[in-house]
């Protein structure tokens, strides 16, 4: 890790200027993956522009949702009792996150900024395109448990690390940006790429675009939801598959539906497939599961010396159908 | 009235609790330096060229160490401890260089700056079982024949009413004890003062001092508290000799060196991967006519360590044919070492699992099927066991878990309900120590220079001089870790209670007769205790104990989960219950560790361990493991030791993973071979 | 780049000379020689460095020290002034919630941590309105404890919510 200067600047725009005027410059939020990162060697900033007193650090209402601050933090965000209402897949999504004391630290701004967790990205001395652009993607043959199975490329076969992001993606949420030509917005969405033969960008952010909050719409299907995350451990752990779910059933069929999917790709898998295959269907459990093949048609598993990530496949279908016969029961 | 057998509090409990015990990484010394290593990223070559200058460039460097550059050390046939003292790369992650600096900062970002050239050579780091250049060892751990056998195991097969001969497997795991390897080294006035965490204070020196070619007097290893060893603390490694070679190229400076978890994954000893072909071959009535198992494994090229895995399937059950082999496969990987429990926690895996299945196979209890093979003497040596309460602990364990209520095709919810039994094992030895007792003040000063890695043994020692000494403990001093008292043995084999508490009641012994009850201050004796060593004497000296694991799968997704472990042990005498029992526990816990979570995998393509932190190299975690219980039976073993304790380190860990592996099974009646038992082995069969 | 902080530690004001890089692990441990906090990782995966950052328990091996100026940090140390054990390290003693040690500060500032958030209302991913065992475990598994003392950290931490 090399010295670097650090900046704590008045407000956002000058924080998103500080950045944005350094090509070496990175933000900082919670710190929980950038200075893991510094410390592997993963990323060499000149200057750190700590970001946590420049944007909100509250959840207020608006036009019926719910905006979230960038630097709640992620216990904040947890146990807020709008959110444990109204949007109970997030509220579980995060908590099914990191540890206490990450959430702590963890920032809404930052948690869905973090990077993939494939163990030769994190080893600089393993090739990896995302790291080290052209160096080849060692994952394929390699260590490929937690590699994805839906949209890789020949390029990069990683999969998005966060939890929080997957609820994000079934809710709809719309990301606010300042960046150097202003604010925008971003449906979240379509925040992160597929890696395609470009993975070293994870998500359409330039440099210097500042997350300054995240806007949950108003989602009365939300309120029934839940966040289901599959992994080895039983906490602390990563997810080998999760699915955040919300249904609506009326007289046995379902009205409405969101699904996406996590640990299976390159961004939170919104399964918009799966729903549009179930909308009008019978809330039965052979329409979840064919529900849930139509999402996976593309589905490719990567191999591996440790005996690849196939298992994902059906491991995906039986945690879409577990938790969309939860919800259905409970609907009852 | 007794210390031994009561319930006494750690002595060093409020030290830990507030974190004032200091580790080494903690010596309190002024001025540190901070050394960082850097590892080689190449799996076999040799180093060709190494640019210092930008790290030398850096402000506040003070030295880099490279393989050009350091002192010559005494000839070693220790591989591993020849650190730069040529180019030579034999695996990934092997030492080629160090960095010293005033801060760790420092250190480190100029550990990037060094540039290696290689040349690099083509490296083999793949085991498998159909490699040609397998080989028979001499010997393996800890100096047993490599081979046995008894009989015709084939022909007993041929003849037998039903066979299980099966291929199990346990993968490469990683010690990772919480507190990384350090040192805090400071060489002035011609002599060395180590702080280092380390299982062995005595051999460290002795082996440092060899290395340096320096008088054993001139080097000091002090080391009050180990943050866990599990065996990669037990002999020194790499990491110590260059905290050395840095304290002598700044003399009067103390260096600290602490390797960082990645670096765990790499030079400090692992578990070999173990590949266990097993044969339990029975009669009508369960009784065994055959018992074998061809066992293999993997070492570095650059030095041999076998694990015995095969040596438990030579003492556990009896039958008149039986067979167990070793073969290793020498590859460009860094060395495998003993980790808790060796030979037996990997090697009571196949077996006991093929017993389960035996059982099943002949719809016999899995209980009543170990009763039925329990042998009148160790059926390899023909030695009488010392004690062997096997059968008791299946007994009371059956009745304290509830083992007559199991039912097949149990289930809470979307959770599949099963049970599951295995035996356990570990060998009771004792080495040699020596200790020294003083008088002063009313009070008695007890030293040896043994160490505490969690075990207890800063209390436990102190329970047993007390009575030894026909004292309260209020009157003992225990003094340990510190290589200044007199020799003791490695806290290791589970033969540290028993050893040092035996040296304390020889040297007890020797006191009273010179001083009688009344001693005057300042009067001291010391000496030694032999021990068995690890040939034993006329009797087989075992612990066992049983397992009991309740597992719970998800119907849906396939989650293991192990909401409740029993074990019932029987290990001669408890000194101290509170402590006893975490140990069990402990180990227990580790069992479980092994069973669901851990292994290190190794890219062969690459030849080091990608998952090589504590995010993606999976230890239990705390909601992992919420019920772990241990009971023991009371033992009263003669002919072990004065003491008539057994070891209890590491039995804890043996049979785990079986138990609840055979749970797994009986919850699903999926039967899975190869560790670790994950959800993706049991997807495909479930409903 | 150095720079000067000020951090209150266990109750005392401390002024420390820091590389913008230094952690607040590093800093309380290599400048203020305070050794109450452990690197287990140092990478956020053990919670072997557990402290209380202005009463909120954090991963200290994750917090650069420069962003940490002005706050209040107390280790497993400041738990016990003069030496008086917090019910939560009476607890640990009690039960012999620990064997090495090593994780134990952490374990200790974490499971304060967990209760203050308990008591505050949080919620955990187990779901259990009441401090069961699973529901202690879950809090607490953000802290490794490789000698395999949850079962007894568990009981301790039950203990001392009943304190
Ligand atoms: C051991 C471990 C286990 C974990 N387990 C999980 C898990 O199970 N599930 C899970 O979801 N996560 C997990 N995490 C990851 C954790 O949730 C993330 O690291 C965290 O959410 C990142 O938030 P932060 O505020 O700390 O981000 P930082 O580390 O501060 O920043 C992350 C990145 O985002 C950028 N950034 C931050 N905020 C902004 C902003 N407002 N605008 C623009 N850019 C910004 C930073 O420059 C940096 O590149 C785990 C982490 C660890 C260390
Ligand atoms: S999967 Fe992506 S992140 Fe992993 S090695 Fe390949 S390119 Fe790198
Ligand atoms: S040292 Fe900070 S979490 Fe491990
Ligand atoms: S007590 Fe040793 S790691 Fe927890």
């Amino acid at each position: 890790m090399r010295a670097f200067d650090y900046q704590v600047p008045a407000d956002a725009l000058a924080a998103m200027r500080a950045v944005a005027g350094n090509d070496s410059a990175v933000f900082l939020a919670g710190g929980t993956n950038l200075v893991d990162h510094l410390k592997l060697g993963l990323t060499h900033p000149d200057l750190v522009v700590d970001i946590t007193g420049v944007t909100s650090d509250e959840v207020v209402e608006r036009d019926g949702g719910l905006w979230i601050g960038a630097a709640v933090r992620n216990s904040d965000l947890a146990a807020d009792p709008r959110v444990c209402e109204r949007y109970p897949m997030l509220s579980e999504a995060l908590l099914s996150g990191a540890s206490g004391q990450l959430r702590n630290m963890a920032t809404a701004g930052g948690n869905p900024l973090q990077r993939t967790r494939c163990g030769y990205f994190q080893d600089n001395t393993t090739p990896c395109n995302k790291r080290r652009p052209g160096s080849g993607c060692a994952a394929v043959g390699g260590h490929a448990r937690y590699q994805g199975i839906l949209g890789t490329s020949e390029h990069c076969v990683a999969t998005h690390p966060s939890d929080m992001a997957v609820a994000l993606s079934a809710l709809d949420a719309v990301v606010h940006v300042l960046g150097p030509d202003g604010e925008r917005t971003i449906p979240f969405t379509e925040l992160h790429r597929l890696p395609g033969d470009e993975p070293s960008r994870d998500t359409v952010l330039h440099h210097g675009d500042l997350i300054t909050a995240i806007e949950l719409p108003d989602t009365p299907i939300a309120r029934r939801s839940r966040y289901r995350k599959v992994r080895d451990r039983a906490s602390y752990a990563f997810a080998l598959v999760s699915v955040a779910a919300a249904v609506d059933v009326t007289d046995g069929v379902v009205r409405d539906v969101r699904i996406a999917l996590g640990g299976v790709a390159h961004k939170p898998w919104r399964a918009y497939l799966a729903e549009e295959a179930l909308r009008g269907q019978a809330a039965i459990e052979d329409n979840f599961r064919e529900a849930a093949a139509a999402e996976l048609v593309d589905a490719r598993a990567v191999d591996g010396m440790d005996g690849g990530n196939a298992f994902k496949i059906p491991l995906v279908t039986r945690t879409v159908v577990s938790v969309l016969r939860g919800l259905t029961q409970e609907n009852q | 009235m007794n210390a031994v057998g009561q319930d006494m509090v750690r002595r060093d409990g409020p030290a830990k609790v507030t974190g004032t015990a200091t580790y080494a990484y903690e010596a309190e010394v002024d001025n540190a330096a901070y050394c960082h290593l850097i590892l080689s990223t190449i799996a076999r070559g040799q180093v060709t060229d190494v640019d210092v200058s930008a790290a030398l460039a850096l402000p506040g460097v003070l030295t880099v160490l490279t393989p050009g550059n350091v002192e010559k050390l005494a000839p070693t046939d220790d591989a591993e401890l020849a650190v730069l003292q040529d180019g030579e790369v034999a695996y990934r992650g092997q030492i080629v260089g160090a960095v010293v600096a005033e801060t760790s900062e420092i250190a480190r970002h100029a550990a990037e700056l060094v540039h290696f050239t290689y040349h690099v050579d083509e490296h083999d780091s793949i085991f498998t079982t159909d490699r040609d250049d397998l080989y028979r060892p001499k010997a393996i751990n800890p100096g047993l024949e490599p081979d046995t056998s008894i009989g015709n195991v084939g022909e007993a097969v041929r003849s037998a009413h039903l066979t299980v001969a099966e291929t199990y497997s346990t993968p490469m795991v990683h010690h990772s004890p919480m507190e990384p390897h350090a040192t805090t080294a400071l060489w002035q006035d011609d002599s060395l003062v180590l702080w280092e965490s380390t299982q062995s204070v005595h051999s460290v020196r002795t082996d440092i001092a060899g290395l340096f070619s320096l008088d054993a007097e001139a080097v000091r290893v002090i080391c009050p508290y180990v943050g866990g060893g599990f065996g990669a603390k037990g002999s020194p490694h790499g990491n110590v000799v260059i905290a050395v070679m840095a304290a002598r190229a700044l003399p009067g400076r103390p260096i600290r060196l602490a390797l960082t978890r990645q670096q765990m994954f790499a030079i400090v000893g692992y578990r070999t991967p173990t590949i266990q072909e097993t044969t339990v071959a029975a009669d009508r009535d369960g009784r065994f006519t055959a018992l074998a198992m061809a066992a293999y494994g993997q070492t570095s090229r650059i030095k041999e360590f076998v694990e015995q895995t095969a040596a438990p399937t030579r003492m556990m059950y009896a039958a008149p044919n039986r067979a167990t082999s070793h073969r290793i496969a020498a590859l460009d990987v860094a060395v495998p070492t003993y980790m808790r429990a060796p030979g037996e926690c990997p090697g009571m895996f196949g077996p006991e699992v093929a017993v389960d299945e035996l059982a099943d196979a002949l719809g016999i209890d899995p209980i009543e099927l170990r009763v039925r093979n329990e042998p009148e003497v160790d059926p390899e040596t023909g030695k009488p066991f010392s004690s062997r309460n096997l059968i008791a602990c299946l007994r009371e364990g059956a009745e304290r878990f509830g083992w007559a209520d199991r039912v097949a095709g149990a289930r809470d919810g979307d959770w599949l309900i099963g049970t599951g039994v295995a035996a356990s094992v570990f060998p009771a030895f004792t080495l040699r120590t020596t200790a020294n007792i003083r008088f002063d003040h009313n009070r008695y000063t007890v030293e040896l220079g043994a160490a505490d890695l969690g075990t207890g043994a800063w209390t436990v020692l102190t329970q047993i001089a007390a009575d030894a000494l026909g004292v309260p403990v209020e009157q003992v001093d225990v003094r340990i870790g510190d290589s200044a008292y007199p020799f003791a043995s490695v806290a290791g084999g589970s033969s540290g209670t028993a050893t040092w508490g035996s040296a304390i009641l020889t040297a007890a012994d020797t006191f009273r007769d010179k001083y009688g009850d009344d001693p005057a201050d300042g009067d001291e004796a010391e000496n030694t205790f032999i021990g068995t060593g690890f040939e034993g004497g006329p009797y087989a000296t075992y612990a066992f104990g049983a397992q009991f694991a309740e597992v719970r799968v998800h119907a849906d997704t396939g989650e293991i989960r192990v909401p409740r472990l029993l074990g019932v042990f029987a290990a001669g005498r408890i000194i101290n219950p509170r402590t006893a029992r975490s140990q069990f526990v402990g180990g227990m816990t580790m069992g479980l560790s092994m069973a669901l979570h851990e292994h290190s995998v190794l890219d062969p393509r690459f030849g080091h361990v990608i998952n090589h932190d504590l995010a993606e190299y999976h230890i239990a975690s705390c909601s992992d493991a919420t019920d772990v219980a241990a009971h023991w039976i009371e033992e009263d073993d003669p002919h072990v030791n004065r003491l008539g304790a057994k070891g209890i380190g590491e039995i804890g860990i043996v049979g785990t993973a079986a138990a609840i592996v055979n749970a797994a099974h009986h919850a699903t009646g999926i039967r899975v071979r190869h560790l670790p038992l994950t959800l993706d082995k049991l997807l495909a069969g479930l409903p | 780049m150095q720079t000067e902080i000020n951090l209150r530690v266990d109750g005392t004001d401390r002024q420390v000379t820091v590389d913008t890089r230094t952690t607040l692990l590093d800093a309380l441990r290599e400048r203020l020689a305070n050794t109450s906090p452990k690197k287990g990782c140092d990478h956020g995966q053990c919670g072997a460095c557990t402290v209380l950052l202005n009463g909120r328990r954090v991963l200290s091996c994750l917090v650069l020290a420069v962003t940490a100026g002005g706050k209040d940090v107390v280790t497993a140390n400041g738990l016990a002034p003069d030496g008086e054990l917090h019910p939560v390290q009476q607890a640990f003693l009690d039960n012999d919630a620990f064997q090495c040690g090593y994780c134990t500060p952490g374990q200790v500032c974490s499971a304060v941590g967990a209760l203050d958030e308990f008591r505050r209302g949080w919620p955990s991913h187990h779901g259990d309105t009441e401090l069961t065992r699973a529901e202690v475990a879950e809090r607490m598994s953000g802290n490794l404890c490789r000698c395999g003392a949850y079962t007894n950290i568990v009981t301790a931490v039950q203990q001392a919510a009943r304190a």
